[in-house]
């Protein structure tokens, strides 16, 4: 028994090692931080450096939803339909802080934070994030996305993210 | 403006040749009752902005509308923009169009109580169409 489960964790490691630098990522962009999200993609302060140079702008061939710009209620049915369409595994970025708690919209149309609809793994501040702050929370996402696979056999998904701090 | 010379007026203003006003800018809506120095009186204000292209000059037009009776002939059989403004003006304040094709809201999602635009509505009411995940 110690040898199999020997195998299956280094198994699990391997299949970590390969999704840590190859983010399929799904832009689901809604407004202005989707000018910084392009600066953050673009040649200046690359993304591709990770491995997240193919957004893949459909839910069921990507892994990471970034979920970029204020979603106001209207929007909630849609992206929670984006967020189940995708398939396991799967992680969300919120990026900007109209996504992670509302930003300045304290209003009755915005969704105070899209972790009441859907669980969220990485929290991106800022408004919009600067690219040097955020892409290094692309960096710390792929280091999540290897850690979450090693534990996504034997434990339950957690709904606590992590939290990006800007350099 | 009284609100039964509304068409009869609007129509002169595209028809006429001396008025021409074949654009219709903006149709927006005013809620009076927290403005000091007319709260009393209709509730809402209808404004009508148009312009003539061939002329170059504007007009605006104020028809006043009380809270109970909120209702306006449309311009949709005019100006086919008057579809969509007025689909605002229902949704954010209230007021109905009488005779409009697709009287539904714009802004709002459809399950939406009440009119965020007016001045008795809190901005910090929280109406969730999704509510919490558990």
């Amino acid at each position: 028994m110690g040898v199999g489960s020997f195998f299956t964790s280094r198994l699990d490691e391997a299949i970590g090692w390969a999704r840590k630098y190859s983010i399929f990522q799904y832009p689901f962009v809604t407004a202005c931080c989707g000018m910084e999200y392009m600066a953050t993609a673009c040649s200046h302060y690359d993304v591709d450096r990770f491995g997240a140079g193919l957004p893949r702008f459909s839910p069921r061939q990507a892994d990471v939803l970034f979920v970029v710009g204020t979603i106001s209620h209207k929007m909630a049915p849609v992206l929670k339909r984006i967020y189940e369409q995708m398939t396991e595994p799967k992680w969300v970025v919120a990026f900007g802080v109209c996504t992670c708690t509302g930003g300045f919209y304290d209003n009755y149309a915005t969704v105070q934070g899209i972790d009441t609809i859907i669980p969220v793994d990485i929290y991106i501040p800022g408004c919009p994030p600067r690219p040097g702050s955020s892409s290094a929370c692309a960096r710390a996402s792929a280091r999540a996305s290897s850690r979450r696979t090693r534990s996504a056999v034997t434990t339950p998904r957690s709904w606590s993210g992590r939290r990006c701090r800007a350099p | 403006m009284e609100r039964t010379a509304l068409p009869g007026a609007l129509s002169l203003c595209r028809d006429d040749p001396d008025l021409g006003f074949d654009v219709l800018m903006d149709l927006t809506a005013v809620d009076y009752q927290k403005y000091p120095g007319r709260e009393d009186g209709p509730r809402f204000e209808v404004v009508y902005h148009l312009y003539s292209l061939a002329h170059n000059h504007r007009v605006r037009i104020k028809v006043r509308v009380d809270e109970d009776d909120a209702v306006v002939p449309t311009a949709v059989p005019l100006w086919p923009i008057a579809n969509w403004l007025e689909r605002e003006v229902w949704d954010m304040f209230g007021v109905r169009f009488d005779g409009h094709p697709d009287p539904r809201r714009l802004l709002m999602y459809e399950e939406f109580v009440g009119h965020p635009l007016r001045k008795d509505y809190p901005i910090n009411r929280r109406q969730p169409l999704i509510g919490p995940r558990i």
